[in-house]
């Protein structure tokens, strides 16, 4: 029987069923020391004093001056300091940092600064200084709505979002011969590994990140650990001893990155019988105090930020820009929920102007093959709107149930969504991933950089290379990512660890086998010792891309889904509550489908927890809610009856057809339900739609 | 930390040494967590059986301080003398928390959004004090002086709680900040009788009964001026869970429903 397509056990399930798998918190060294981050209590600001109020014996103190190579995370710009040298620009940000073996002492001690303060700035609008601007231009939009029938505009505001995986961000940072080890909570060793060479300039060149079993990431494991790690060696190399960081709640979501809050504003012009003509799209991302990835998560934002849909005078500006709060993040979907969320409730407010049926103007409008995104990028046959709106369509019986739930307090909404799978543009090919086979003595061994963050990857790779290698999925093993052991295969980020390093372990497989002439793995092994096989990934050779321009096929292949949501809306309370939720996705093909259902319905739960519940409360530009009590995301009991429904519609570049997934369910549920909260009358354009947003909201005429 | 296994014990250790008692720990252990939790001694009374009991004294419902919300939950005392008192424990928290938490670590922790409190303040629930020196005993609605702040001296523990009958039908509802394992954006008790006994949690420093709205609806019955009164009676505060508005909002529509289904 073929592994992929059937949900084979987990190859760390065991391990993590019976608790015997070790997170970072669990792993202890021999005169390990702990830890401590000491963090400005302004947003901005100098400083003007330090004061150390404590009995100093067995601290290890650590500030700006300790920093051997260049005190600047290494992202896309070496702009944010390790350690404050003396500027304070946001609210928790990194001064000093103590290492001892007692925990209790290391917590007690008490670090008293001085600050000059400056007058911050919150607001995104006001702000003048831009990480970065993107323009995204074709046809004539301003022609195109000079002749549109009509014109529809409006504005979307989506705020910040927390990761909550499980375990906190932690790492142990472990001097070894001549260099030093990270041990850690990570999404992408390699980009840590990038940070600290950086960090560490050439006086530490024997430098390796080893993965440890990790609690979730969601993104915010893929540029924060570099900060991490950072610290912890910081402390190691003053030390001479292995030291363990690991953030409670509190200060990870204090200190850590979140979803970047946006303004998103449109203005379209339509036929009058709903035929998109102009579309005029400005988007503003907060970034925060620090560039970090906001460039790329604000390009992503805006190549999704017409929607799934056809329109030929498109014109998208986008800005993220600097504000005095802790820099947002890499987060599932990477900038697409926020525009995805506004366009397709725009999308809905269009329908309702025009009188036209919801999903009919999306069946007049939605891409198909053949058809130019936003960018210029001619879709093949993997595109698969169409089938996603008529599945979801027909099977939640949408036009009588839309009818029959009028003037109740029963409602129901649809969203139409796509997600581009593997980095954007040229980045696949810039990234030149590498992935690696090794023959063992019973079978073969994935030697990648690609992490299991709980999303699946060594059970997914793993049946990839037992069917295109034809042995026992038990004979294949998945190595720890250890960055002087793996082949770097990228960052496991932006939907690529199936599609992108899926696809290179299969051409591994096919290589090996070709290698092994007949034999098996083990046969191989005993009479010709060790062999190892690593190919680098190929993009198709047809993408075309301008990173100018921001034109041209801005990603390989695209997920398509379709989410609708039935809720109810408390009357006394005006707690909308969701009762049924009918995810149709498609993503070529699913290589485990209990894996796959799974990150169905966790995106949909965590995009449900981003609609209606998930509210960070900024004050003085820190969270102010930060524990689990009062950031409130869905429990059991708040997440309604789901309906996941996989289609495929196979990607010729993908292993077996796969495309992308990991991202795709969080872009659908927010304008599902906004737009089933509109169809009951009220005028929401903006998230979390908490009670007390609904109870304040205007209601339609 | 110490430990008593009678309440004897307890007490002859509280009245010799100044130490916080530990019930199910279900508050203390947060607080601990959160480093927010200044005392450093303990009393752990969880062991002291006396303290656990669900009966009937005379007419008065006796709750042991150490009840557990489970075993409200379980009791058909309690299910049949005070239901609201079992849908509020129903929704405190998750099951572990429901098996841990007791009634007299709710009424002591004394945060103004403690699920019981309603129920106990609208059914005229009395608080039993005991120290070495004896026994007194304190309406709900009077225990408290402050935010957090109680009657209670360090050398006294929570007996027991002592609900007088009910007369009249008993209304619950509970608004969190999610479905479940959430803290009260507003929390209502109400008993519909000749003369209506309604509280609110969540929306003033302590739990509070709401006595101008219930003469005014003892008196003329009409909801419409209940709701009115409650809406001068109450001024709830904005704070990072809800806003003042939503809250004075929801408690007149809780109001309006309580009077609606209790008719
Ligand atoms: C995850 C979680 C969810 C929760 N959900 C809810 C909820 O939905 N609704 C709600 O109301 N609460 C909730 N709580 C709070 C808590 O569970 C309750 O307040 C519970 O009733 C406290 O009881 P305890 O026995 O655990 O108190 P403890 O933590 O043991 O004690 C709390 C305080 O009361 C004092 N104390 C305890 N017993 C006595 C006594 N007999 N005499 C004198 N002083 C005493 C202690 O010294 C301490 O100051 C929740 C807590 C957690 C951790």
């Amino acid at each position: 029987m073929a592994a992929v397509g059937s949900s084979v056990a987990r190859k760390d399930g065991i391990g993590k069923a019976t608790g015997g798998a070790k997170y970072a918190d669990d792993i202890t060294f021999p005169g390990m020391l702990f830890g401590r981050t000491i963090r400005s209590t302004i947003p901005r600001g100098r400083i003007r004093s330090i004061e150390l109020d404590f009995d100093r014996t067995g601290f290890t103190i650590v500030d700006y001056r300790d920093v051997p190579g260049k005190n600047a995370v290494d992202l896309m710009s070496q702009d944010q300091p390790f350690l404050v040298e003396r500027e304070v620009r946001h609210m928790a940000e990194p001064i000093l940092l103590l290492a001892h073996e007692d925990r209790e002492k290391l917590a007690a001690a008490r670090v008293k600064i001085e600050y000059e303060e400056d007058t911050p700035l919150f607001d995104p609008e006001k702000s003048e200084q831009v990480f970065k601007s993107i323009d995204i231009v074709k046809g004539d939009v301003v022609a195109a709505l000079a002749r549109a029938d009509v014109i529809v505009e409006g504005t979307y505001r989506t705020g910040h979002q927390e990761h909550i995986y499980i375990e906190p961000n932690g790492v142990i940072a472990v001097p070894e011969d001549g260099g030093v080890a990270i041990h850690g909570s990570v999404q992408c060793p390699f980009y840590v590994l990038k940070a600290l060479r950086c960090l560490l300039g050439s006086a530490h060149p024997n430098v390796r990140v080893i993965q440890t079993e990790t609690g979730g990431g969601f993104g915010g494991k893929e540029e924060y650990p570099s900060m991490i790690a950072g610290h912890a060696v910081l402390l190691a190399l003053k030390s001479g001893r292995p030291v363990k960081i690991i953030y409670d709640r509190v200060e990870d979501m204090i200190a850590t990155t979140k979803r970047h809050p946006a303004i998103v504003r449109h203005r379209t012009g339509l036929t009058r019988d709903g035929r998109l003509v102009a579309m005029d799209i400005d988007v503003l991302f907060d970034g925060g105090a620090y560039v970090t990835l906001s460039p790329t998560v604000l390009s992503r934002g805006c190549i999704h930020a017409a929607g799934p849909y056809r329109c030929d005078d498109t014109r998208i500006q986008g800005r993220a820009v600097f504000t005095n709060t802790p820099p947002n993040g890499a987060f599932r979907g990477f900038g697409a929920p926020q525009t995805e969320f506004a366009v397709e409730v725009h999308m809905e407010r269009i329908a309702e102007q025009l009188g036209i049926d919801p999903v009919e103007l999306r069946r007049i409008n939605a891409l198909r093959p053949g058809d130019r995104t936003a960018t210029g990028q001619i879709l093949r046959d993997d595109c698969s709107a169409h089938m996603v709106l008529e599945a979801a369509v027909k099977r939640t019986d949408f036009a009588r149930k839309r009818e029959q739930y009028k003037g109740t307090n029963r409602t129901i909404g649809l969203s139409l969504f796509f997600h581009g799978a593997g980095f954007t543009g040229a980045g696949e090919r810039n990234l030149k991933s590498k992935a690696r086979l090794e023959l063992t003595p019973n079978g073969v061994r994935i030697a990648t950089g690609s992490t299991e963050i709980g999303q699946g990857t060594r059970t997914m790779h793993a049946q990839i290379v037992t069917d295109a290698l034809g042995i026992p999925y038990e004979d294949v093993e998945v190595a720890q990512p250890d960055t002087s052991k793996v082949a770097d295969s990228g960052p496991t980020v932006a939907s690529r660890t199936c599609m992108v390093v899926g696809k290179i372990l299969e051409e591994c497989a096919h290589e090996l086998k070709e290698k092994l002439g007949g034999l098996s793995p083990a046969e191989y092994y005993v009479r010709n010792g060790p062999l190892t096989v690593e190919r680098m990934y190929e993009p198709p050779d047809w993408i075309q891309w301008d990173d100018n321009t921001y034109l041209g096929d801005a990603y390989a292949t695209y997920g398509w889904g379709c989410d609708v949501v039935e809720l109810e809306l408390d009357p006394d309370t005006y707690e909308a509550r969701p009762v049924k939720v009918t995810a149709v996705q498609e993503f070529g093909r699913p290589i485990h489908p209990a894996l796959a259902r799974g990150q169905i319905e966790g995106g949909t739960a965590q995009g449900l927890g981003y609609a209606l519940l998930e509210r960070v409360v900024m004050r003085n530009g820190a969270m102010a809610n930060s524990t689990l009590t009062n950031y409130t995301i869905p429990t059991t009991l708040d997440m309604p009856e789901m309906d996941v429904v996989m289609l495929e519609n196979p990607y010729p570049g993908g292993p077996f057809g796969a495309k992308g997934l990991g991202e795709l369910p969080m872009d659908g549920p927010a304008p599902a339900v906004v737009n089933a909260l509109r169809h009951m009358g009220l005028d929401v354009r903006e998230i979390p739609a908490t009670p007390e947003l609904i109870a304040g909201c205007r209601t339609i005429a | 930390m110490r430990s008593a296994t009678s309440l004897d014990d307890a007490l002859r250790i509280l009245r010799d040494e100044r130490r916080t008692p530990v019930a199910g720990a279900t508050d203390l252990y947060v607080a601990l967590n959160f480093g927010t939790l200044e005392q450093k001694r303990f009393l752990d009374i969880w062991a002291v059986e006396e303290l656990r009991g669900i009966s009937e004294r005379g007419d008065m419902l006796v709750l042991g301080a150490l009840a557990t919300y489970t075993s409200l939950i379980r009791s058909p005392l309690v299910a049949r003398r005070l239901p609201m008192l079992v849908e509020a424990a129903r929704q405190v928290g998750g099951v572990q928390i429901q098996n841990r938490g007791t009634v007299g670590g709710n009424i002591a922790n004394g945060s103004p959004a403690g699920d019981s409190l309603p129920v106990l303040a609208a059914a005229d629930a009395v608080v039993v004090l005991r120290s070495v020196d004896g026994e007194r005993r304190v309406l709900l609605t009077q225990y408290y002086t402050g935010y957090r702040a109680t009657v209670m001296r360090p050398d006294e523990l929570i007996v027991a709680i002592e609900v007088p009958p009910v007369e009249g039908k008993q209304w619950f509802r509970k608004v969190g900040t999610r479905a479940a394992q959430a803290i009260s954006k507003i929390v209502m008790a109400g008993v519909r009788s000749s003369h209506p006994r309604i509280a609110f949690g969540s929306v003033a420093p302590t739990v509070v009964r709401v006595s101008r709205t219930e003469r005014v609806l003892a008196s003329t019955g009409d909801i419409d001026e209940g709701a009115g009164v409650l809406a001068e009676e109450i001024a709830p505060i904005d704070d990072i869970r809800s806003t003042a508005e939503y809250r004075l909002r929801v408690a007149t529509n809780l109001l309006r429903r309580f009077w609606a289904e209790t008719s």
